[in-house]
């Protein structure tokens, strides 16, 4: 089952370019990476989807509810947490919390007590004495005290140090074991690449790929190549991102591997590694062939 | 009533100082009263031949030297539009600031309809203009005491129902207009009362400019009608409250349509 479907979704800002024809499929279960450069649509998307803004054409299901008509019982099940979380000046972060549990007609003192504790959040402190990453820690709280079934997260570890970004994964993958899904929006590959078992990636307002991250990666037909011993490159069609090293060079290469290692034979090897291209490899790869295609 | 509830905590020292700011006026004025009472009635003959000056605050139809008269013109000014001021402001700023501070995607992203919060925040607006109005009466009404005047109930009361109805109308203009706003301006609900009671010294200078009384809330809050007649006039009061219900109905109509952007 989707947790998360849209059918040709699309916002129009006036004339400028919001999401195009989007046609995202969310499984149940799973940690879902949302891949994309600032600009992409990446949060238009999520403000469609979580009824901020109403689309111009198309729609979407969450919980196999339509999103624009259904909003309320949606949203009582989604723990989301925006890119750049603001709350109400004059406010003190355990007032902050309350008046969200309080909308969700819930009451998460329990779970809101623990999570201050493991994210080491002070309750007393004012919000506008907060530093970034200590407000994306009354964000986090916010969105997972009362236990949701989706986690719609924008950019969640932007302003968090790295200790806090170990323990805020932590506690997704708990949620995630529990059973819930989480919706991971980042330009952080590293961190997509870590924690997603899926993903999608979208570039100018369109989904150019979706799939599991062994299927993206293996419809690159891409593979990174190291040689040692040389700085030369073989003259072959198909190779990109050439990294020169000390007495070495490392390359993208998508095309016929017996070509290569033909060509690769004529030179003075020391060592020789090919692998899989990381997913920052990937992205450029989905980047480059659709720029190309459009081109 | 979360929303309620949040919008009442943080309105507090702002309705507080508006209501003491006021209070405090009204109270002081009303001191000045025994005073200058012996003087009134060279002060009242002097008032009253001042032509249109003496028309546009409605001099010529009440007395200076009378406690409700006094009460009425000086008091009435003062929490006409001090009162007309807050309405201006709570109304204007209500569903705008959300969007201007960035707190509505963290308000709008919890399970609660955008009409819930357009009935809620309607519903703090309402109960601040109902405590304010309601310390003011009892400011008066000790003001009254302690100056041994005895109070006319009707026409207190009558004034007092006319000045809410007058804030309610201003704060439901400005509600609506604050559904299409995204960066909030107070000017705009300060800018709207103090107009609306320009309007209303216009229309009483000028028989020509009379129909900017169906225009203004302050035509049926004006002192001098209502303490002269005892009644407040409907013909003025009935377009204003159709004014102050489509704001209200914009409100809910559009903020349930708007794209809230981050």
């Amino acid at each position: 089952m989707n947790i998360i479907s849209t059918h040709n979704l699309t916002k129009h800002y006036g004339k400028s370019r919001g999401i195009i024809g989007l046609n995202l499929s969310v499984p149940e279960g799973e940690i879902f990476g949302f891949i994309g450069p600032n600009g992409a649509g990446k949060s238009t998307t999520i403000r469609t989807l979580l009824g901020l803004i109403k689309p111009t054409s198309g729609s979407a299901q969450i919980f196999d509810r339509d999103i624009v008509r259904e909003k309320d019982p949606i949203l009582s099940q989604i723990g989301y947490m925006p890119s750049e979380a603001m709350f109400y000046s004059g406010m003190r972060v355990g007032d902050i919390i309350r008046t969200s549990a309080s909308l969700h007609k819930k009451d998460c003192s329990a779970q809101a007590k623990e999570l201050c504790e493991r994210l080491q959040l002070d309750v007393k402190k004012r919000v506008d004495e907060l530093s970034l990453g200590n407000r994306k820690k009354v964000s986090i709280v916010c969105a997972l005290q009362h236990s949701p079934r989706l986690y719609i997260l924008d950019e969640p570890t932007s302003g968090l140090d790295p200790l806090m970004q170990k323990e805020f994964f932590t506690l997704l993958k708990e949620r995630h074991k529990d059973g819930a899904t989480i919706f991971l929006s980042s330009h952080v590959l590293s961190e997509i690449a870590r924690y997603c078992s899926r993903a999608a990636i979208i570039r100018e307002g369109k989904l150019i790929a979706q799939d599991t991250m062994e299927a993206l990666s293996s419809r690159t037909n891409a593979r990174r190549i190291t040689l040692g011993g040389t700085t030369a490159v073989p003259q072959l069609n198909g190779i990109k991102h050439t990294v020169p090293g000390d007495n070495s060079v490392s390359f993208l290469f998508q095309g016929d591997i017996k070509e290569l290692l033909s060509e690769l034979s004529k030179l003075p090897l020391t060592d020789l590694t090919i692998t899989e291209p990381d997913l920052e490899e990937i992205f450029m790869h989905f980047y480059m062939s659709a720029h190309d295609c459009e081109q | 009533m979360t929303i309620l509830k949040q919008e009442l905590k943080r309105g507090k020292l702002s309705l507080l100082i508006w209501t003491l700011s006021i209070g405090f006026m009204v109270f002081i004025c009303m001191l000045m009263f025994p005073e200058m009472k012996g003087e009134m009635d060279s002060v009242s003959d002097m008032f009253s031949s001042m032509g249109s000056f003496t028309a546009a605050f409605g001099m010529d139809k009440i007395s200076f030297g009378n406690v409700m008269g006094f009460y009425g013109i000086e008091c009435g000014n003062i929490l006409g539009l001090g009162g007309a001021f807050f309405a201006g402001l709570l109304g204007i700023s209500a569903l705008a600031n959300e969007e201007k501070n960035h707190t509505a995607e963290f308000l709008l992203t919890h399970p609660v309809s955008r009409s819930r919060v357009v009935f809620e925040k309607l519903a703090a607006i309402i109960t601040e203009l109902l405590i304010m109005n309601a310390l003011i009466i009892l400011i008066s009404v000790i003001s009254f005491t302690a100056i041994g005047e005895e109070l006319p109930l009707k026409e207190f009361a009558l004034l007092h129902l006319a000045y809410f109805l007058l804030q309610l109308e201003i704060s439901a203009v400005c509600f609506g207009i604050s559904a299409f706003m995204r960066r909030g301006s107070l000017g705009i609900g300060l800018g709207l009362a103090a107009i609306f009671y320009f309007l209303n010294l216009i229309a009483n200078i000028s028989e020509q400019a009379e129909f900017l009384k169906y225009i203004t809330p302050f035509s049926y809050a004006d002192s001098a009608g209502i303490l002269s007649e005892a009644a407040l006039e409907l013909s003025y009061i009935i377009p204003g409250m159709i004014y102050a219900f489509s704001g209200i109905s914009l409100a809910f109509l559009y903020y349930n349509r708007k794209d809230i952007y981050g």
